[in-house]
This record gives C-alpha cells, sequence and structure tokens, in this order.
C-alpha cells in the first residue's frame, strides 16, 4: 500500500498542468478564474484545442483514437481538467454513446460515428427520460415502428434531453415492439420491446424546445417526435435489445458523476468567499471558528470521497473490477457537490441573492454561486436518483431481498 | 499509488482474520468484560508469537520495523470480533512513545520486553479538565537531587491496570496549556508515591486513575528533551487514533454483516424485513459510511510514516471525524434495525456499539478533531 504517486506520475501532472495554463485561451481562464458558466461554444471550442492535443477522450482506447494512457494518467488527466475550471466537455458523445458504440456498434457505425465525436464534429444528446417514464425508465411509450420502406417511424416525446439544443444527434430508447408497453394490453416484459436508436436532429418530424432548469439557464429540453423517419441502419445492437445497452450505458454512467475535482474547487471558491465576505463583528468570515467548523466538516467528507475514488482507481489500474468502494461514489459526490453550494450560499449570507447581475454587484467569483446552487439540486437525480442507486446497492451489494 | 496487500501484508491479514474468527469470537470479548484484567496473558504471548507486539518496534530494538499500516491491518482485522488485548494501549501508544523518545538505553531496557510480550507500559497523559490536548498537563515535575519529583493526577489511562512501567507527562516548566514546558517520564508501578486505582469503561474494557505524589525518579528516567514531550504525545496520540479508526473500520464491516445476515433472517408483516425499502436505505447508508470508515482509516495509517506533520494531523482527524460521525452513525443505525434485541445486554450488536463510542471518547472527540482539522485547512488563495 501506497499513497505516492510514482515519480513519471508525478511529471505527468506536472506537464499536463502547465500545457493547460498554455492551452487555454485568455478569455476562458478569465471565466474559469471566476468559475463562470462556460456555454455550449465555449466547451466545443476547449474540446477542439483538446482533441488537437489527442486528450480529447482520456477513457477511450488508441485504436478508436483516445491517448493510450494507463488508468493512473486518465484520471491525473481528468482531475487537473476539473482542477483548473477548464469549460466541462458535453459528455454524451465522449462519455456515453461513444463507449457505447465501441461495445455494441457495427464496424459501419463505429466508423461512421466515432471520429466525429472525437472530433467535436458531431454534438450529441440523450434520449432516455419520458414524461412517465424518469426511475422507471422501462415504462418509456416512445415507438419506433417499421414503415413500408423499412424504416423506423418514431412518435414520442423525451424529456431532459440537456443541451439538444445545441445536439446534431439523439441516442434514443424506443419502443420498437408497442405490444409490451404497460398498462391495460400490455404483452411480455415492458423492458422487452425496447431498441437503442441513433436519430439525427435534422430529421423531420423532430422538434426541440428548450427549457430553463432552477439555475435559470436553458440546458434541459423536451424533444418531440412526429412520425420521423429513420433509417434502420441507426438501430444499435438487436432489435428489442435496447434494455441491455441502457443498462451498461446506466452503470458507466455512476462511475463519472463523484466530482471530486468540481467538489475541490467549489471548497476553493467558498473559502475565498469567507475570505471576502465581512461578519458583523468585522471579522472575515473566514476567521469566525463556526464557518471554519462547517468548512473543515465538508472538507473532511470530500476528503473521504477522494479517497474511495483513489481506492478505486488503484483497483482499475490493476484491472480489477469496480469494488464495493466504487458504488459510493455517485452517492456521495453528489450529495457533497450540493452541500458544497449550499454553504457557498449560507456564506454569502445577503449577497446570495444576486441573479444574473452586472458585473460589481456582488464579487466576480460570487455571480455564479447562485445559479450553481439551483441547478445542483439536479444532481441527485441525474444518472439514476440517488434512491435508486441504493436500490442498486441494497440489491447488487448487499443482496437484500426483493418484494 | 497502490492500495493493493502486498504478499507479507496478505499473510499478516489472513493470520489475523483466522486469529479473530477462531481464537477469539466476540463471546470471548463478551466474557472477558468481568475478568479483571480483561484479556488473558497466554493470547498475549500468542500475539508476540505471532510478532504482532513488535511489529513497528525498530529493528534494532527487537522488532520488525514495519510500517505502521501493518499493524492497523491486523488491529483492523481484530476489530471484527472486538479482541480486547490492549495492542492499542501497549503496542501503539506506549511503544510509539519510547520508540520515538527513548534513548538507545532505554529503548534496549523497555521495547525488546515489550515487544516479546513481557512488559505493558501505559502512556499516563490524560487529566481531569485537560480533555484532548496533551499541552493541558498540570503534573508537575520538580528538579530534586536525583533528578525529578513527580505529583500530580492521570485519568483513564488506558492499559495502565495492567502495566508495568508508566510514561507520564508532567511539567517541568510553565503552566497548563502552554505548549512547552512538558516532559516524559518512565515511571514503575511499584516506585514508591504510585496509586494506581482500576476502573471500568463503558465499553466493558479497563484502564486507571493514577496518582503520584512526589514520586522520586532518577535522570535516566526522562525520555526525550526536556519540555518537548506535548509535541511528542500529540504524534503519539495520532498513532493511538490512527489505530483506533483501524480497529472501528473492522467493527463497522462487522456490524454491516451482521445487520444484513438479519434484515434477510428476520421476518414480519409475514415478509423478512430486509426486503423494506426503508430498511434497505437505511442499510445502504451503513455500507457507505463503512466504507468511508475504511478509505480515512487507511489514508490516516499511511500517514503516520509517509509525508508531513500537518498532512498526517489533518488524515487522523479527518478520520477521527468520520468514526465520530459515519463509524457511531453504523453501529447506532444497527442497534435500531435490530429492534428490540438490538438494546438488550445479550446482543453482540452493542458491544460494538459501546467499543465505538469508546474509541472517540478515548482518543478525540469529534469537536476536538474538527477545529484540529480546521486549524490546518488551507485559506482562501492556497494551492489546492
Amino acid at each position: 500500500m501506497e499513497l505516492a504517486f510514482t515519480p513519471e506520475h508525478e511529471q505527468f501532472r506536472r506537464d499536463v498542468r502547465s500545457w493547460i495554463q498554455g492551452a487555454l485561451p485568455p478569455d476562458l481562464k478569465a471565466k474559469a478564474e471566476v468559475d463562470a458558466n462556460f456555454d455550449m461554444a465555449e466547451s466545443m471550442r476547449w474540446h477542439k484545442i483538446l482533441h488537437q492535443k489527442g486528450w480529447v477522450a482520456p477513457q477511450w482506447p488508441s485504436e478508436y483514437g483516445g491517448p493510450g494512457l494507463d488508468a493512473t494518467r486518465r484520471f491525473i488527466l481528468t482531475e487537473e481538467l476539473e482542477l483548473a475550471g477548464t469549460p466541462p466537455l458535453s459528455p454524451f458523445g465522449l462519455s456515453m454513446v461513444g463507449p457505447l458504440l465501441m461495445q455494441f456498434g457495427s464496424p459501419a457505425q463505429k466508423q461512421r460515428y466515432l471520429p466525429k465525436i472525437l472530433a467535436g464534429e458531431e454534438v450529441w444528446c440523450q434520449g432516455y427520460s419520458e414524461p412517465n417514464a424518469g426511475s422507471d425508465l422501462a415504462s418509456l411509450r416512445t415507438t419506433a415502428v417499421k414503415n413500408g420502406s423499412g424504416k423506423y417511424v418514431v412518435d414520442g416525446q423525451k424529456t431532459w434531453t440537456t443541451y439538444a439544443q445545441y445536439a446534431d444527434w439523439i441516442f434514443c430508447l424506443v419502443r420498437t415492439d408497442p405490444s409490451t408497453a404497460p398498462g391495460p394490453g400490455g404483452k411480455g416484459k415492458k423492458q422487452e420491446g425496447i431498441s437503442f436508436l441513433l436519430i439525427d436532429l435534422k430529421t423531420p418530424g423532430v422538434e426541440v424546445k428548450p427549457m430553463l432548469t432552477l439555475g435559470g439557464t436553458p440546458a434541459f429540453c423536451e424533444t418531440f417526435f412526429t412520425g420521423a423517419e429513420v433509417p434502420a441502419e441507426n438501430l444499435v445492437g438487436p432489435e428489442g435489445g435496447g434494455w441491455t445497452l441502457a443498462k451498461a450505458l446506466l452503470g458507466h454512467e455512476r462511475t463519472l458523476i463523484a466530482a471530486v475535482g468540481q467538489s475541490r474547487r467549489v471548497v476553493r471558491r467558498l473559502k475565498r468567499i469567507a475570505g471576502a465576505q465581512v461578519g458583523a463583528d468585522g471579522r472575515k468570515l473566514i476567521e469566525d471558528p463556526r464557518v471554519r467548523s462547517r468548512i473543515a466538516g465538508l472538507e473532511i467528507k470530500l476528503r473521504g470521497l477522494q479517497m474511495a475514488n483513489y481506492r478505486s482507481l488503484a483497483g482499475a489500474q490493476l484491472g480489477k473490477a469496480p469494488g464495493p468502494e466504487s458504488s459510493i461514489l455517485k452517492l456521495r459526490g453528489s450529495e457533497i457537490l450540493q452541500q458544497a453550494f449550499e454553504l457557498a450560499m449560507d456564506i454569502m449570507g445577503p449577497d446570495s441573492l444576486t441573479w444574473f447581475n452586472e458585473p460589481g454587484v456582488v464579487a466576480p467569483f460570487e455571480e455564479w454561486v447562485p445559479s450553481a446552487f439551483c441547478y445542483t439540486r439536479a444532481t441527485t437525480i441525474y444518472g439514476g436518483s440517488n434512491e435508486i442507486q441504493k436500490n442498486v446497492i441494497a440489491k447488487y451489494i448487499l443482496g437484500l431481498p426483493a418484494r | 499509488m497502490n492500495f493493493d496487500l502486498s504478499s507479507d501484508q496478505k499473510l499478516l491479514v489472513d493470520t489475523a482474520t483466522s486469529f479473530a474468527k477462531k481464537s477469539s469470537p466476540v463471546s470471548r470479548a463478551r466474557k472477558l468484560r468481568s475478568d479483571p484484567l480483561g484479556f488473558e496473558p497466554k493470547m498475549w504471548k500468542q500475539m508476540a508469537e505471532l510478532g504482532w507486539l513488535g511489529l513497528c518496534v525498530p529493528e534494532a530494538d527487537g522488532g520488525f520495523g514495519a510500517r505502521f499500516i501493518d499493524l492497523a491491518l491486523v488491529l483492523e482485522q481484530l476489530g471484527t470480533t472486538l479482541v480486547p488485548e490492549p495492542i492499542l494501549a501497549t503496542c501503539v501508544l506506549g511503544g510509539t512513545a519510547l520508540a520515538r523518545a527513548g534513548s538507545a538505553e532505554q529503548r534496549g531496557r523497555w521495547l525488546a520486553p515489550l515487544a516479546a510480550g513481557e512488559l505493558h507500559a501505559a502512556l499516563a497523559w490524560a487529566e481531569r479538565g485537560g480533555r484532548y490536548d496533551p499541552a493541558g498537563c498540570a503534573a508537575r515535575a520538580e528538579k530534586s537531587a536525583g533528578g525529578h519529583r513527580i505529583s500530580g493526577e492521570k485519568v483513564w489511562v488506558q492499559g495502565g491496570h495492567a502495566a508495568q512501567l508508566f510514561l507520564v507527562t508532567a511539567r517541568t516548566a510553565g503552566r497548563p496549556g502552554e505548549a512547552s514546558g512538558v516532559s516524559l517520564f518512565a515511571i514503575d508501578r511499584d516506585a514508591p508515591g504510585v496509586e494506581v486505582q482500576p476502573v471500568e469503561t463503558m465499553d466493558g474494557r479497563r484502564a486507571a486513575m493514577v496518582r503520584l505524589g512526589g514520586v522520586e525518579v532518577g535522570a535516566d528516567r526522562m525520555l526525550g528533551g526536556e519540555g518537548t514531550a506535548a509535541a511528542l504525545v500529540e504524534d503519539v496520540l495520532d498513532a493511538g487514533a490512527a489505530a483506533a479508526c483501524a480497529e472501528s473500520s473492522g467493527m463497522a464491516q462487522a456490524v454491516l454483516a451482521m445487520t444484513v445476515d438479519y434484515l434477510k433472517t428476520r421476518e414480519q408483516f409475514g415478509v423478512k424485513i430486509g426486503t423494506f425499502q426503508t430498511l434497505q436505505h437505511r442499510a445502504v447508508e451503513m455500507f457507505v459510511e463503512t466504507e468511508l470508515c475504511r478509505s480515512h482509516a487507511i489514508e490516516a495509517s499511511l500517514r503516520i510514516d509517509e509525508g508531513g506533520a500537518d498532512e498526517r494531523r489533518q488524515a487522523v482527524s479527518a478520520a477521527m471525524v468520520q468514526l465520530a460521525t459515519g463509524g457511531r452513525g453504523v453501529v447506532r443505525t444497527a442497534i435500531q434495525l435490530h429492534g428490540g434485541i438490538g438494546c438488550t445486554d445479550e446482543h453482540d450488536v452493542g458491544l460494538y456499539f459501546k467499543r465505538m463510542q469508546a474509541l472517540g471518547a478515548l482518543l478525540g472527540d469529534e469537536d476536538h478533531h474538527l477545529a484540529r482539522f480546521a486549524a490546518l485547512s488551507q485559506l482562501p488563495g492556497e494551492p489546492l
């Protein structure tokens, strides 16, 4: 057992850090400095810079254009990008449909889609949830039925299709066997009639309507399908086999959301705020033992998460399947990120009232806190709500009996 | 970075696991609650033969010179069945103090017998009113013709009821609360003026209250530099706290397994109670906190002999806060999920509950460690 990284890995960390400082354009660096929100255009600019360096998809194997880094280097790269506050990359192509196509796609599909995901030439979004299919995803009702010319005709509605307004493609779970739909007259298991379909958002009959989130930004969308015709070759995996793909992707998504680097940045930011905010006694809040104690409590939780993350990583480095410590990452990581923003709001006090104001109303590193605080309510819901995560742990790790 | 066990560590863990299961099930800890010694000398001897007592004693002093994590891995396994032998008191607190502060002559005199299982040395540092700060020491050591004359009272001395040697903090200068001026002395139990009152603790174990009434010690009895023992004892207590966290990690794992097993077998309303989602989610919380206890305990133990002092203090305090919050949460929830039977003395879950509580009371509660962590926490503008 060793805590230290090898000298080679430490050197890699220094290399990544100095490369980021040189490669991040000045306007993006200025936004990173105050933790402002990045828009999609900014994320895609950074995507292309990372792509040129070969680092845009650390997790991808080299045969698909990944950098072929070992698990520790992949982790260090990801962590340094998070710590530097670079624009977040859209995960839907790089982390979700990309790896899924590598596992389940045909050679033609891999060739058609993967290079464009890597280059940032095509942006993806996710079509899973529906108004009546959230945690109970298998109840989805969007149908895709083959017509006379062998195309799927898609009808229905997807929701929480994050950033669909900026996307070129959507990967969808659809019901190719409508007789399996839940409810009166439903036949067989509802999971069995589901398929995984790739849909070009420019297809006639597809309409995207952005929605404001709690954070006041148009991150969510509703996506409507009305007789949209999709070529049969856009089916991934066998018809009716979509549920297997969906589960594989959810399992993958869960390990993505520990957000340790992001939480560390929020802690750094709230200390900065506590160093700037002055209490009624004239002291800076960072000097108030109660505030320091609350920050310390959060830092301790974050350390535990980070150590669990390291243990999980060290296991991956040795080629082991994720151990029990991995399954807690999404659960606690999402809670800690929320708690960090909650504390930041408390430390801001009356200034936490600010909402998209001109520079100067509050400090620049404070302006985006209320929006992020509101938006992070979603972290314990997306990627499978934390209650669903607990059901999964209860069943698969603790082996507790089903009803 | 690597969290896999080496082949030596695997062997240690396997031996400790099998010792806990076969030689010292929880029923043994239960039985020894009513024993005046609280543990068995024949088991202590066996632990010496297994090499556990001298594991972290330097090779030059008759030990194995292993890293602290190796002993922590053993303690984690012994925690699973509440093995009552005082490794924490004698080897971690007493042994670390001797190894860190003792001269070559002093180490040769006391550490070798300690590693061989022939000597119990107890660290007597806590006093009434001093809480968890070794600088709170009020006991006095006055200069005398042959060395020092020591007076004062030490409380809740772990392993003190069985010790032949006390490692006692006393002030050669300064006032209680001042970091400098505290010195460490080795005092024989049978020295004139030493009064030992064995006491029971709430976890079914034993400790001692020790009164020192003008005990005369020679110059060869001072350990380490005069006036520097507060910092030394803080370091030693860090090792003790890391050991406590390792033990509690094993305890949490055992309690989780016990509780999940109960949820799978106990029936109410005609079904296994483990089918109820409310109870499932509480069990998952226990699981999460158990994993976090383990993560924190590993980091604290690795930091005992790896990296800087501030890093060590933060890692240890973080782990103790986790013990106080997550660890105690696990045993409290375990009682709740067991229902009425969990509230009886007859059921084992209560033994774990009490030990978890006692470990925090012995080595620093949540407020103490949260404040210590906060004082070392980086300020705004410092790098991540």
